[in-house]
């Protein structure tokens, strides 16, 4: 057998993945086996494949994904903490014809966003929100989030959280989904091709609704793991995930086409 | 001559923005300037002309909303009082940072603190000094009538687009309140998104077919990355200081004493002039129009002239007249009157003081 | 010509409103004009006032410690502004619910039974008219066709029909000021 050389590979019609063209060739900031370079992989596909990206502007917000900007190849802002909702909003009010997101943590969306998010959610701007939810401030360090589960460590919650002194963990997805102004509530993870194919399929519905103009926010919470912050390596992480995080934070749809399921 | 009306300065505000062309207003009321958006919701400004009004659920996303829609190019604009423009300042930080133009109203009140609802002046520190984190400054206009407050609108739009930077307009209740007459502009045409395609090519609102993608940060981890591009941005402050002061002169040509007094103190001054002229004392009145950059060359000037002393009148504990002494740097007398926590000084009360801390003191 | 005023009295019997009406008038005119309230929690406790200055100059102080006029309108007021007019000054008022009246000899003092004269004409709301009319007796500043200009001006549409009533007002108001001293 002759020897197969690189030119060899490299043709059009051995192509079987191309990378979107809508993420940068930047090198990700996020530690190996974290989900957010899927998410923003996934959605980055959908905007592509639908033809949006020269019609989107995103808003990136402050947490790991604060760099979110440098790897989404579609017009960016960068928010302060917690305001990527009321910075959208600013937005598609004055544009709404073109099609806007935020892309937000937990810390950033559910703890000092909180504001922003349910007015932007009761106000049913057409918006969508894509929402990584991994239960820690991965960015700062590894502190307690507002989705931190009980028990769970992190460096501001050494000994566990505990309930009684530092509350509990906020269902903001369920809670927005109870507003009238949300039209698609739904929760997701990535971390098999399975669950990110299913993620992926959400995130489209999502987008798809603001381009047709449906009445109202799609929001589209996406579980996910810090393996840094929860101090596992990735697979531990996932595992730890679907052990502990699933049953609280239950994946599925919550709310499709304005209907609470 | 434009239209003729008898107006709130709250009011007047309001229609100039409708009329300047403004894209977005959002806001959430506080006294003493909730008139404006009052005015604005009562006017419906999208059939006039296409204009968005929205309330906003705090003064945090009334700021964010203009980074947003500022940051695509639309001409956007907020007002508040006192308490709510310090909770915009960490918006206004941002939008310095990332270098997003706007315009906002501060209709300012008693403080510190809740404070009251009557006039002060005591939010001058925060308006010419920065105001948020960071090295920063703000143009600063001061309006001295209901007229001004409709003309001067149009005048921080130029500023915020020229230099890409939020504007201040910094009035207080008492002009805020007010009714005096006022000479409308006429309606200026909004720009289409074409013309902010080409006018702005920094504007965030999708990437254009075939060009690079736009991103509006005002964060940047490398150090040195971020001393240049605040190299960048205090080279802009200094162009601003060159070209942008206006001021204007009361009574100064044959002047011993000068009182320096900006928007309702100013008037109040006026009367002032006219009293201590009346008794043979020779005064008059420079009024910054722009706090941020302050008039130092004026200044400068009548120092330089001869005059015997300065009155900085404000309704505070005394802040402009910080940036007097900085420009006067001990050549003459400068001191500070001024009521605050809401009183207005009367004419009669700055004379006085006039005559014990300068004339006689 | 400047003129400065205080009206003061209730809320809710039309201070604001007839200051605006007097400003408009003066806009009407070519002169120059101020109208600033006091606003907020001084209004809560159910009194209004309003410095209203109509001049031919560039008005400078629009809050001021002394009036050439004083509209006053209840005892509260009367207490507060008497001695606010200028030595040669107007002090006009309604003596309807004043139960201390002005004592000054230094000033012109008027009434003008305003109240009472809103009642008799069927229509309470047209009483701050009736002192507008009273007060342009005395102090002739604004012409009353630009006063019936200045009303069209701050009145909305729908309410043009109650011009003429406003008119009558006036004009019974111009007639029934009595000087007291």
């Amino acid at each position: 057998m002759s020897e197969i050389n690189i030119q060899d590979i490299i043709k059009p019609e051995n192509l079987v993945y191309e990378k979107t063209k809508l993420m940068t060739d930047k090198t990700l900031s996020y530690c190996p086996g974290c989900g957010h370079g899927t998410t923003h992989r996934l959605m980055m596909e959908v905007i592509e494949e639908l033809g949006q990206e020269n019609d989107t502007i995103g808003v990136a917000p402050v947490g790991c994904s604060v760099l979110a900007y440098e790897f989404m190849n579609v017009d960016m802002q960068e928010a302060a903490h917690g305001r990527a909702p009321a910075v959208a909003t600013g937005i598609k009010r004055l544009w709404p014809d073109k099609v806007v997101f935020t892309y937000q943590g937990d810390g950033d969306l559910a703890a000092i966003g909180t504001a922003e998010t349910i007015h932007a959610c009761n106000r049913g701007e057409q918006i969508v929100i894509i929402f990584i939810n991994n239960g820690i401030y991965g960015m700062t360090g590894g502190q307690m989030a507002p989705t931190t589960l009980p028990g769970m460590k992190t460096s501001t919650s050494p000994y566990g959280r505990e309930i009684e002194s530092m509350g509990n963990p906020l269902k903001i997805t369920e809670l927005i989904a109870q507003l009238p102004g949300t039209y698609y509530v739904t929760r997701h993870s990535v971390q098999t091709p399975a669950a990110a194919r299913k993620a992926k399929r959400a995130i489209k519905k999502a987008f798809q609704n603001q381009i047709d103009g449906k009445p109202g926010l799609s929001f589209v919470e996406v579980v996910s793991n810090c393996n840094s912050g929860w101090k596992m390596d990735p697979v531990q992480s996932n595992t730890w995930m679907e052990e502990n995080m699933f049953p609280y934070y239950q994946l599925g749809d919550i709310k499709v086409d304005g209907k609470l399921l | 001559m434009g239209e003729l009306k008898l107006m709130k300065g709250n009011e007047a505000l309001a229609e100039a923005a409708i009329r300047a062309g403004v894209d977005g207003y959002f806001g959430y009321p506080i006294t003493p300037q909730s008139e404006v958006i009052e005015y604005l919701m009562a006017e419906k400004p999208h059939e006039r002309t296409g204009m968005v009004v929205l309330q906003a659920e705090s003064e945090v996303a009334s700021i964010n909303m203009l980074y947003g829609g500022g940051g695509t190019g639309k001409k956007v604009m907020t007002s508040s009082s006192s308490p709510g423009i310090s909770l915009m300042q960490e918006g206004l930080s941002y939008m310095a940072g990332g270098e997003i133009p706007c315009v906002v109203a501060n209709i300012v009140r008693g403080g510190p603190g809740l404070g009251d609802i009557q006039p002060a002046q005591s939010d001058y520190f925060q308006s010419v000094k920065g105001g948020g984190h960071g090295d920063y400054r703000l143009p600063v206009l001061a309006p001295a009538s209901v007229q001004e407050m409709s003309d001067f609108v149009p005048i921080a739009y130029d500023l915020a687009f020229k230099y890409r930077t939020p504007v201040l307009i910094v009035s207080d209740g008492l002009i805020g309140q007010m009714m005096e007459k006022v000479e409308l502009f006429d309606q200026m045409p909004r720009l289409t998104d074409e013309e902010i395609n080409e006018k702005y090519p920094w504007a965030t609102n999708g990437k254009p077919v075939g060009k690079e993608k736009r991103v509006l940060t005002s964060l940047d981890l490398d150090p040195h990355k971020l001393e240049k591009h605040n190299f960048k941005l205090q080279a802009k402050y200094k162009k601003i200081e060159e070209e942008e002061v206006q001021f204007e002169l009361i009574d100064c040509e044959d002047a011993d004493y000068i009182i320096v007094a900006y928007g309702s103190s100013s008037r109040i001054a006026q009367k002032t002039v006219q009293l201590a002229r009346e008794e043979g004392i020779k005064v008059g009145l420079l009024r910054p129009i722009t706090l941020w950059p302050f008039p130092k060359k004026p200044i400068d000037d009548l120092v330089v002239k001869g005059v015997k002393g300065f009155l900085s009148v404000e309704m505070s504990a005394g802040q402009m007249v910080e940036d007097v002494k900085l420009t006067v740097r001990e050549r003459t007398k400068v001191e500070h009157f001024g009521r605050y926590g809401g009183v207005i000084h009367s004419p009669e009360e700055v004379l006085d003081a006039l005559k014990s801390k300068i004339i006689g003191g | 010509m400047t003129e400065e005023i205080i009206i003061a009295g209730f809320g809710g019997q039309g201070v604001l409103s007839m200051g605006k009406i007097l400003a408009y008038s003066g806009i009407m005119q070519d002169q120059e004009v101020s109208w600033f309230p006091a606003y907020g929690p001084e209004m809560r406790g159910g009194t209004a006032n309003v410095t209203v200055i109509v001049s031919d100059e560039r008005i400078s102080s629009p809050t001021l410690t002394a009036y050439d006029t004083a509209i006053i309108l209840n005892q509260q007021s009367m207490d507060k502004f008497e001695d606010t007019v200028k030595p040669g000054g107007v002090l006009i008022y309604d003596p309807n619910g004043i139960s201390k009246h002005p004592t000054r000899t230094d000033i012109n003092i008027f009434t003008i039974e305003g109240a009472k004269i809103a009642a008799e004409m069927g229509n309470t709301k047209i009483f701050n008219m009736v002192v507008l009319g009273g007060y342009l007796s005395v102090k002739p500043i604004v012409k009353l066709e630009n006063v019936i200009l200045g009303l069209k001006k701050s009145l909305h549409e729908r309410y043009h029909k109650l011009i003429p009533l406003n008119e009558d007002a006036i004009t019974m108001g111009m007639k029934n000021v009595e000087k007291l001293n």
